[in-house]
């Protein structure tokens, strides 16, 4: 899928009449995703089917595989295999026979097809049912450019997962990372994006520049970083992602580093480091007015917004080690929220804003861990030699992060990786990348 | 870093020794055995060969770099001691300047080790300063845990790693 294709509106839509009536007699079909370790749902993906050319049969073939990936992927659901299915095909618009999915232990049931349109584009259907109650869940219909079939089967996949689970879903998002090649001592970075189950893989530098830590802005169409642009000193830039264009975030006398966009996306908060002294700046992206927010000798930095804009989570070692603070938008009342053992880095917003996630260090060990914004309730959910930079999926329920592993003299090892896990500690999972990878950052759902 | 220090003061040593002996004195004078004498001669004879004001002479005089504790920044005693050398040689060549790179070991955030570098950049830099060089011909750069100068990850490397670099523009 290119970039042009992903930008043609995706037109989504209740389609279908919702059948279902306002209270079923039992209790749900619902997966509660809080509470730790579950049996995934068994749930029976069909084979979306098409009326026409095989090209079109394939694809229903294909999405309904995207479908099935994405959800087991989550860990809340294992989909069935579809060899076992004794109902092989369903009409759209007739039930299904429940009873055969029964036997086959389906407790949802996901019936799509695909059709030709008119005017060249796609629509892709679905309903989903209870299996059990026997009961029409949903059912939803989405237009598009044939290309965009993988975003339509997310969608699909991110609408199963909001009827079931009651959250929102994440499949239709991004991920921007650092792409690694070559020894640790002339390491080659590079940007990349991709779809967040890896396909559509796309580097957007070439590795002449050292670049490090990007993150999406609110609409995902802009990527901000850091770029030793020109073997010079190191700043922040913004990247375009439909125009490949970058373009250097102020002229300050020193480094610019840990861009992070503000939600509105009006603004761009960021450190500055000057004659060894680190700060946080916001700068207005219309005006170009920087901002001065901390002011302490200390180093303050990794700055993120909570998603009302209202808060600023940062960094600092003003306290001999680093911590984690809070302070308002403008700067004015900081609090340290951090008090566990180590030292704590790293810390973002979850996007629903009820939790901070963060890196701490202890004991040589690193972890990946979760508090809620007043510092109470810390939960730690990953350990390793080297573990750093949770990003939230915009759900508020997954982390991504990267691990890396030791080296030895000769400089093998030291591979890195990028990895989600659920915020229940469970469900860990490689995130597959064509090479090492480092500084992942999810995006939001896509709109566009 | 002691190997480091070790190899300095000994090319440091070697250099006044060769102003002052030719090669076959100093194989009488080490005392050490045949093994010495080819290692001294390759010495002595890059050490003429250094073109005045370059970085390889800057190495070989005084070392091109310091080193800092775990999450530290201060300058301990031979890294002042280094950096005294760095000003002698700003004093002989009045054109030249440096950029001094900070660099950490593996084992902190990136995002820190950025802020971290540019403080030990820094801290050298002033120290430069107070020693009366021209704070215009110094330059910082930070490249937090990007550019590790040894591989593995173990105590000596760390060690190697938390350092300042002098680069002579």
């Amino acid at each position: 899928m290119t970039i042009r294709s992903a930008t043609v509106a995706i037109l989504a839509g209740l389609a279908l009449v919702l059948l279902a009536s306002a209270l079923p007699a039992r209790a749900e079909l619902r997966v509660p995703i809080t509470e730790g370790q579950l049996e995934p749902l068994p749930i029976a993906i069909m084979n979306f089917e098409a009326s026409g050319t095989p090209e079109l049969t394939e694809l229903g073939n294909k999405i309904a595989e995207i479908v099935r990936q994405d959800l087991e992927r989550s860990g809340l659901f294992k989909p069935i295999d579809p060899r076992a299915f004794i109902e092989t095909s369903v009409a759209f618009d007739n039930n299904p026979r429940f009873g055969d999915w029964r036997l086959v232990n389906a407790q949802a049931l996901v019936v799509g097809r695909v059709d030709a349109q008119p005017n060249g584009e796609i629509s892709v259907q679905f309903r989903l049912w209870d299996v059990f109650a026997e009961e029409h869940m949903t059912a939803k219909k989405f237009n598009g450019v044939p290309d965009a079939w993988r975003r339509m089967a997310h969608k699909v996949a991110d609408t199963v997962y909001h009827r079931i689970t009651g959250e929102e879903g994440y499949f239709d998002t991004r991920v921007v990372y650092i792409a690694e090649s070559g020894p640790a001592d002339r390491r080659e970075k590079r940007l990349a994006i991709m779809d967040q189950d890896s396909a559509n893989h796309r580097f957007l530098t070439d590795g002449a520049d050292l670049v490090l830590t990007p993150r999406f802005s609110p609409t995902a169409q802009e990527i901000t970083y850091l770029s030793y642009l020109d073997r010079k000193r190191p700043r922040v830039y913004l990247y375009n992602i439909d125009t490949g264009q970058q373009e250097v975030l102020g002229e300050f006398d020193g480094m610019t580093f840990a861009p992070r966009f503000a939600p509105s996306g009006n603004r761009v908060v960021m450190s500055l480091a000057s004659s060894g002294n680190t700060e946080i700046y916001t700068m207005d992206l219309r005006t170009r007015r920087v901002a001065r927010l901390t002011n302490h000798p200390a180093i303050d930095t990794h700055p993120s917004y909570s998603p009302d804009g209202s808060q600023i989570v940062f960094e600092s070692d003003r306290g001999g080690a680093q911590q984690l603070y809070v302070m308002n938008g403008d700067g004015s009342d900081v609090r340290r929220i951090s008090f566990g053992e180590g030292r704590y880095a790293t810390p973002v917003w979850s996007p629903r804003g009820d939790l901070i996630a963060f890196t701490k260090l202890h004991k040589g060990r690193f972890f990946i861990g979760a508090m809620k914004p007043d510092g109470s309730g810390e939960r730690l959910l990953t350990s390793d030699f080297l573990v750093e930079g949770p990003t939230w999926a915009p759900n508020g329920r997954v982390l991504m992060f990267y691990r890396q592993t030791p080296s030895d003299k000769q400089g093998s090892g030291g591979h890195t990786n990028l990895f989600s896990i659920d915020l229940t500690g469970y469900n860990e999972r490689q995130i597959p990348t064509p090479v090492d990878g480092s500084d992942p950052a999810w995006s939001p759902l896509l709109l566009q | 870093m002691r190997a480091m220090k070790l190899f300095g003061a000994l090319a440091a040593l070697l250099l006044v020794v060769a102003c002052e002996s030719t090669p076959e004195d100093m194989g009488g004078a080490s005392g050490a055995g045949g093994a010495l004498q080819p290692t001294t001669e390759i010495i002595v004879d890059e050490t003429v060969t250094y073109a005045p004001g370059s970085q390889e002479e800057l190495t070989a005089l005084y070392g091109d770099r310091v080193f800092f504790g775990t999450d530290q920044s201060d300058l301990q005693a031979d890294a002042r001691a280094t950096l005294e050398g760095w000003s002698q040689w700003l004093r002989q060549y009045p054109s030249a300047t440096l950029t001094v790179e900070g660099h950490c070991d593996e084992r902190g955030t990136r995002e820190y080790n950025l802020a971290l570098g540019e403080r030990r950049a820094s801290a050298a830099k002033n120290y430069l300063v107070a020693l009366g060089i021209n704070p215009n011909r110094i330059a910082t750069i930070s490249y937090g845990k990007e550019r590790p100068a040894v591989l593995g990850s173990n105590e000596f490397a760390w060690a190697q790693n938390r350092r300042g670099v002098a680069a002579v523009n």
